[in-house]
């Protein structure tokens, strides 16, 4: 049965390609002050996304200012020269958006859907505030005690992700990866507000900027909303972007066990250092890395759902994960539960098999054939969503990987062979990269 | 800071205080004509859905979507944790299991099988129904290949020991993991203390002791009880002809017996069975949730009226009532939120926050007083255009994709809504005004009738302990 239905996939895998590189064209447009603009004309809905992405985030940060881009984030949402506080999100919704903004490691995004022809209010809006936002001392203290808030609910509550922090930390020997992206809490207990002012000073200039549009629209229309908008910020000089790489030898292998009184369930963390897509030696690496993920968990018919949670219910969830999207060194991750009646080192050792296997034998054709065709269909899924389109086109441009990359994709993810992987598994899944994070429960140990 | 400048004109954004109802009505009209006017590249706002009954008189709807290669379909079951019955956790233990093989074939080949395919097949469950999501390809052979699947599957699961032992461990583990957490173990409690004996108290995610008396048995006897096409529907939205669509609905709910559909459920209860509940769980945070029975699917007179509300109170992310009051004037809190879930028997409104625990109580107090100015003084008129304005201007995102499409219309068939019921939203909407929203607040917001919850470190007094499960 299986080899009929096999054979019918050439034509599927032949098809499935036609359709991914039909994918919709993306415009370029790049303002007098260096704004950076992208389209994508979607015209299915009659909605459109707009995201500024500014090219900084936790991976620009040094202690003791770790947290600061995303409390700039917070303080984007209050008042500027001529708009109280409050009013930004009142119009917005007055028009029937959503809005909100994001931070991550390598980039501080804002965004707004809404009905196509409301764009412009979202361009007046946000224009604005890059360039005259007004820090107010009394906000900014109520604003710290929220984003504390924030911190003890995304972090200090859940033992998985107070452990996580600490795994991460551990695995990022020297690259600012290794800090949370929402600070860590000492940082934030000082941070001052004439920092934050600095710091949109220094990265909030319309040349470190990325703004996104996917939607009903033309190119030309925003081109041209933008100038008219975008066009008044005032040019500066783009901060240039600070090295952070991780150090150049493989820092060694490390541990780490942590114990929390409240964890229930303990999780295993095994992470090598790797270089992202934009650090790679060649791109290939990078592909082949993001194909090894692929074959690990990359569908419920990968090795980890297959062999260690349902094969032998080792692990009552697990997966691999590999971020290659990211301006700096990266990591290539695999964690999960062990599952009751399985311990922490039954699925490290289950992991390293994995691992080992990978630097052994080479994939199968087959297996290959399956995580392309995958990932193919994802990039057609993706286009279903406007917010999915514009948040993969701003990552490639604030990581310094070019939006580009979206249009060699396809040809680059083909073009790995099974050699490749074996090649890189070899070369960076190497004990002398890994780092061990081992949450326990009391009850455990 | 200086007061606001005007924004941009073409939003008319003059003076909306001072309007009248009437003329507010006539603008939001012209509001909603101009976005009708301003997207005509697109080809719907509400589009068209075609809808027929399939086997065992279960109804499909379905919607054309041609411009992206993709076939979504979602089949619904009444098959919710509401049916749990005395095994609470069997709803979702046979939605988990359900794709793990039939007698012939076993789940490693169902996976391969679908994702050679470049299909997605995933389960989900709610209080009031069970979900099956195909999302496909529209390519004929691949979407033949995730439909044979999906109809060997439904022809006829095996539920394996080994298997069933396999996902009940994993639900054992997911029980764990809740009790991590101040607000997961908050809104179990409090749909326990809101719903009573009621089956919408029944906790999807299932109880220690429903797990355990689950058996490859017991799921086959609720599998054959409940996924019946007497008891199904059927949402596609995506690249195919409506008689492709009527092909596929055949193949897939035709595998099913035809079975009964589950009987109605009881009215809510009137009151709750407690009022106010402590638990002690050792985080950082305070979990505090509120709530009680509020609407039931078809009690339009009164759902609209209270999402106004709610939408003002709770529900419009950064321009709510509760944002305000607990985050910008006071910093208590990160995520302060309200929301109405309608359902067949009286779904539930609710109110969710966490806060630091040594300022939980000035929290609740804060909430309290919210809820209380509520039910005292109602809403006035501004806000009320506010919400309304903006649950109509928003109301065509939320239908935008595919995948979303596919969602609301999934709950539309689940809840026996007519086609209609998309369109119907604006108008509906747009009828709302301060005296149904006084009558639905009198009638349905009755503070003796809600629940609260407090769930943290050192809380006055715990009443229930935790690990009682």
């Amino acid at each position: 049965m299986y080899r009929i239905h096999a054979f019918l996939l050439g034509t599927i895998l032949a098809w499935t390609s036609a359709v991914a590189s039909a994918s919709d064209a993306v415009h370029q447009h790049r303002l007098d002050n260096g704004l950076n603009i992208l389209v994508v004309e979607d015209p299915r809905a009659g909605v459109v996304t707009s995201m500024l992405w500014y090219h900084v985030g936790s991976g620009q940060e040094y202690r003791p200012l770790t947290g600061i881009s995303h409390a700039v984030e917070h303080m984007m949402f209050k008042g500027t020269e001529v708009r109280e506080t409050g009013e930004f999100s009142r119009l917005i919704a007055r028009e029937g958006g959503r809005h909100n903004a994001f931070t991550g490691r390598d980039f501080t995004g804002y965004f707004q859907t809404l009905a196509a022809d409301r764009l412009e209010l979202a361009f007046e809006l946000e224009a604005e505030r890059m360039h005259r936002l007004v820090f107010d001392d009394d906000e900014f203290q109520r604003e710290m005690e929220v984003i504390r808030e924030e911190r003890r609910q995304r972090v200090d509550d859940p033992p998985q992700a107070r452990a996580f922090e600490r795994f991460n930390a551990t695995a990022h020997m020297a690259n600012p990866y290794r800090h949370p992206i929402i600070g860590w809490e000492r940082d934030l207990d000082r941070l001052q507000i004439e920092e934050l002012e600095a710091w949109y000073e220094r990265w909030y200039a319309p040349a470190n900027a990325t703004l996104v549009v996917v939607g009903a629209v033309t190119a030309d229309e925003v081109f041209a909303l933008a100038e008219k908008h975008f066009g008044a910020v005032p040019d500066r000089d783009p901060e240039p972007q600070p090295e952070g790489r991780e150090i150049a030898q493989p820092p060694g292998e490390r541990r780490i066990d942590v114990t929390f009184a409240d964890a229930r369930l303990p999780l295993l963390y095994m992470a090598f250092n790797v270089p992202s897509l934009a650090t790679a030696e060649q791109p290939e690496d990078a592909y082949a890395l993001m194909m090894a993920a692929e074959l690990l968990d990359g569908g419920r018919s990968a090795r980890i759902p297959t062999e260690l949670v349902r094969g032998q219910a080792l692990a009552s969830s697990a997966g691999a994960r590999y971020t290659a999207t990211a301006r700096l060194d990266t990591l290539f991750t695999l964690s999960g539960h062990p599952a009751a009646e399985h311990s922490l080192d039954d699925l490290e050792a289950a992991f390293r098999e994995q691992i080992e296997r990978l630097h052994d034998e080479p994939p199968t054709e087959e297996e290959i054939e399956r995580a392309v065709r995958r990932l193919l269909a994802s990039e057609v899924y993706q286009r279903d969503s406007t917010s999915g389109q514009a948040h993969r086109l701003g990552q490639l441009e604030a990581t310094g990987i070019g939006w580009q990359e979206v249009e060699r994709f396809e040809a680059r993810i083909r073009a790995i062979e099974p050699e490749d992987i074996q090649r890189v598994a070899q070369r960076y899944l190497q004990p002398e990269r890994l780092t061990i994070g081992r949450l326990h429960t009391e009850e455990q140990s | 800071m200086t007061a606001a400048a005007s924004p941009s004109r073409r939003l008319g954004a003059s003076q909306p205080q001072a309007l009248t109802r009437q003329v507010l009505t006539r603008i939001v009209a012209a509001a909603v004509a101009l976005l009708v006017v301003g997207s005509v590249k697109a080809e719907r706002l509400t589009p068209e859905i075609a809808n027929w009954t399939g086997p065992g008189s279960a109804p499909v709807y379905f919607i054309a979507a041609r411009q992206l290669p993709i076939v979504d379909i979602r089949l619904v079951f009444d098959a919710g944790s509401a049916r749990d019955g005395d095994t609470p956790g069997a709803a979702q233990l046979v939605t988990r299991a359900l794709d793990q093989g039939t007698e012939q074939t076993d789940a490693d080949t169902i996976a391969r099988r679908l994702e050679d395919a470049g299909a997605r097949l995933s389960t989900s469950v709610h209080r009031d129904r069970a979900e099956i999501h195909l999302r496909s390809l529209s390519e004929p052979q691949a979407l033949e290949e995730g439909v044979a699947t999906l109809e060997e599957i439904l022809a006829g699961p095996a539920f394996r020991d080994s298997d069933v032992d396999r996902i009940r461990g994993q639900m054992e583990q997911d029980l764990r993991a809740e009790r991590q957490s101040a607000s997961a173990m908050a809104q179990r409690a409090l749909y326990q203390a809101m719903y009573g004996n009621h089956p919408y108290a029944s906790p999807p995610s299932g109880t220690q002791e429903g797990l355990a008396a689950l058996d490859p048995e017991r799921a086959r006897a609720f599998y054959e009880r409940h996924y019946v096409a007497a008891n199904a529907g059927a949402a596609i939205v995506g690249d195919l002809e409506q008689e492709d669509a009527e092909a596929i609905v055949e193949r897939l709910l035709g595998a099913l017996e035809t079975g009964e559909p589950a009987p109605d459920l009881p009215a809510a209860p009137e009151e709750p069975a407690e009022r106010e509940i402590r638990l002690q769980i050792p985080s950082s945070q305070t979990a505090l949730v509120m709530g009680l029975p509020a609407v039931a699917r078809g009690e339009e007179a009164t759902e609209y009226p209270l999402r106004v509300v709610n939408q003002a109170f709770g529900g419009g992310g950064l321009v709510s009532r509760l944002h305000q009051a607990m985050r910008e004037d006071r910093g208590l809190s990160y995520s302060t939120s309200s929301r109405l879930n309608v359902l067949p028997a009286s779904g539930p409104w609710l109110i969710q926050s966490t806060v630091r625990a040594d300022r939980a109580e000035e929290a609740l107090e804060v909430l309290q007083d919210e809820v209380q100015r509520l039910v005292d003084e109602g809403l006035p008129d501004e806000e009320i255009e506010a919400a309304i304005r903006h649950l109509t201007g928003a109301f065509p995102l939320s239908l935008a994709s595919n995948n979303a499409l596919s969602a609301q219309l999934a709950v539309l068939v689940a809840h026996g809504l007519p086609t209609d019921h998309l369109d119907q939203y604006i108008p509906r909407m747009e009828a709302v005004d301060g005296p149904a929203i006084r009558e639905a607040l009198a009638d349905r917001l009755r503070p003796e009738r809600m629940v609260t919850v407090i769930a943290g470190p050192d809380v006055d007094e715990p009443d229930h302990e935790v690990e009682a499960e």
